[in-house]
């Protein structure tokens, strides 16, 4: 149960993102399990895969999982920024580029030629380049290159249990931190 | 009292001979460390195990245990101070810890879990490195070389193979391999040997073993390397 004095007034919202992510770490927030219904009597969802709303509005908490790899990434991330009082990278993507940086040394051109062209049982004679996609950056990037990020959770991805740990000390206003066995960045 | 000093208000029994880190291990106390290890001569080259001995910024792994000298150790500005220099290590790598196979049993990152390291702050360099898996039993992977110089004083000190070496001065720093090619490979190189054995990090990893103690139940998953200082004083020397 949380350590709570007493409830907040009013819930706080808060507003989820995966970026350049697998959603792995959306699904370690729902491996809170039963932990979620009591995270659901302190806070409500704004924008998030949760809800299916398409744009974040005012916020007191942003969790952004994912880096920072296409432009539509860099808009969303301000989006998230310029509304939520504080954000949180949650998980190794969003804190350090995770596995997506890996591409980080090598050119994009041939990432795509690679991709599109040369993998084996690839049928292609393009790149897609329809003007709905977003373009790739050059790098992949954590979100604190990008905008100010308050608190990190590293992980990948970060147990439900920190999760809830992080959150819970941040809503009962202590110093946000994780046990030992918590801490994990694989 | 003699044979004995100070650290953080502790009293500090050591015998003569011994460096503040090799006293303080000993004793059951923990100085944050990477490029030390038990059998080799302490090189002072990570700086992590930096302590505050009379007023004085020192590297405890190359400072001689000395009756009467007071030793600050686990102050948060020196720890402030370490976890500055893990995050200068991460950014300037490429340190990608859930595809690692050393995760878990890495020394880098369990300070870094042990100093609530929570990010690596700093843009990150991305680095372009090498990996040379010429050799038939054991990769390198530069990416996550941290420059320690362990690897070239075992292959040095102990197999006498002289193998590695350090080239290259500053940021340009990096691990040679001693073979014209500069090919693992090519060398006299054994997974028997001490050098196969000493990386802190997963520079130097055995081929066709992954995985063989599951992510979760390795050295450091469970418990701080700060309180397994009986281990980092009896890994085989």
């Amino acid at each position: 149960m949380l350590s709570l004095q007493e409830p907040p007034e009013r819930k706080l919202r808060v507003a989820t993102v995966s970026l350049s992510g697998c959603f792995g770490c959306h699904m370690s927030f729902l491996d809170m399990d039963e932990n979620l219904l009591d995270l659901f009597e302190l806070v409500e969802f704004d924008r998030s895969p949760l809800t299916d709303i398409k744009h974040c509005g005012p916020c007191d908490i942003g969790l952004i999982e994912g880096g920072v790899c296409n432009s539509e990434n860099v808009h969303v991330l301000r989006e998230f920024r310029n509304n939520c009082r504080t954000l949180i990278a949650l998980g190794a993507c969003a804190v350090n580029g995770g596995l997506p940086a890996l591409r980080n040394g090598l050119d994009v051109r041939e990432v795509l030629r690679e991709a599109y062209f040369e993998q084996l049982g690839v049928v292609s004679n393009t790149i897609p380049n329809d003007v709905e996609l977003p373009l790739l950056l050059d790098k992949v990037h954590p979100i604190n290159e990008v905008v100010f990020v308050d608190y990190f959770i590293p992980g990948c991805p970060p147990s439900g249990d920190a999760i809830f740990k992080f959150l819970t000390d941040l809503v009962a206003g202590r110093t946000p931190r994780l046990d030992y066995p918590q801490m994990r960045f694989d | 009292m003699e044979n004995t000093f100070i650290i953080d208000g502790m009293p500090i029994p050591f015998e003569p001979g011994q460096n503040v880190l090799q006293a303080a291990l000993a004793a059951g106390i923990f100085i944050p460390h990477l490029c030390f290890y038990p059998g080799l001569k302490p090189n002072g080259n990570c700086k992590l195990c930096t302590v505050i001995i009379n007023g004085r910024h020192v590297s405890a792994c190359t400072t001689l245990a000395n009756s009467g000298i007071e030793v600050a150790n686990n102050t948060p500005e020196l720890n402030n101070k370490r976890r500055l220099m893990l995050q200068m290590l991460f950014v300037s790598g490429n340190h990608f810890c859930p595809g690692c196979e050393k995760s878990g049993n890495c020394q880098l990152q369990a300070l870094a879990y042990d100093l609530e390291m929570m990010t690596p702050h700093f843009n990150h360099f991305f680095p372009k490195r090498t990996i040379d898996a010429s050799h038939p039993e054991a990769f390198l992977d530069m990416n996550r070389c941290i420059t320690c110089g362990l690897c070239v004083q075992a292959s040095g000190e102990v197999d006498k193979k002289n193998i590695f070496a350090l080239s290259g001065r500053g940021m340009a720093s990096h691990v040679v391999i001693n073979t014209p090619s500069g090919k693992l490979g090519d060398s006299d190189f054994a997974m028997s040997d001490k050098a196969a054995r000493v990386c802190p990090v997963g520079a130097i990893l055995p081929k066709r073993r992954g995985y063989a103690i599951p992510i979760g139940e390795r050295r450091y998953d469970e418990l701080p390397i700060s309180s397994q200082t009986e281990f980092l004083t009896t890994r085989e020397t």
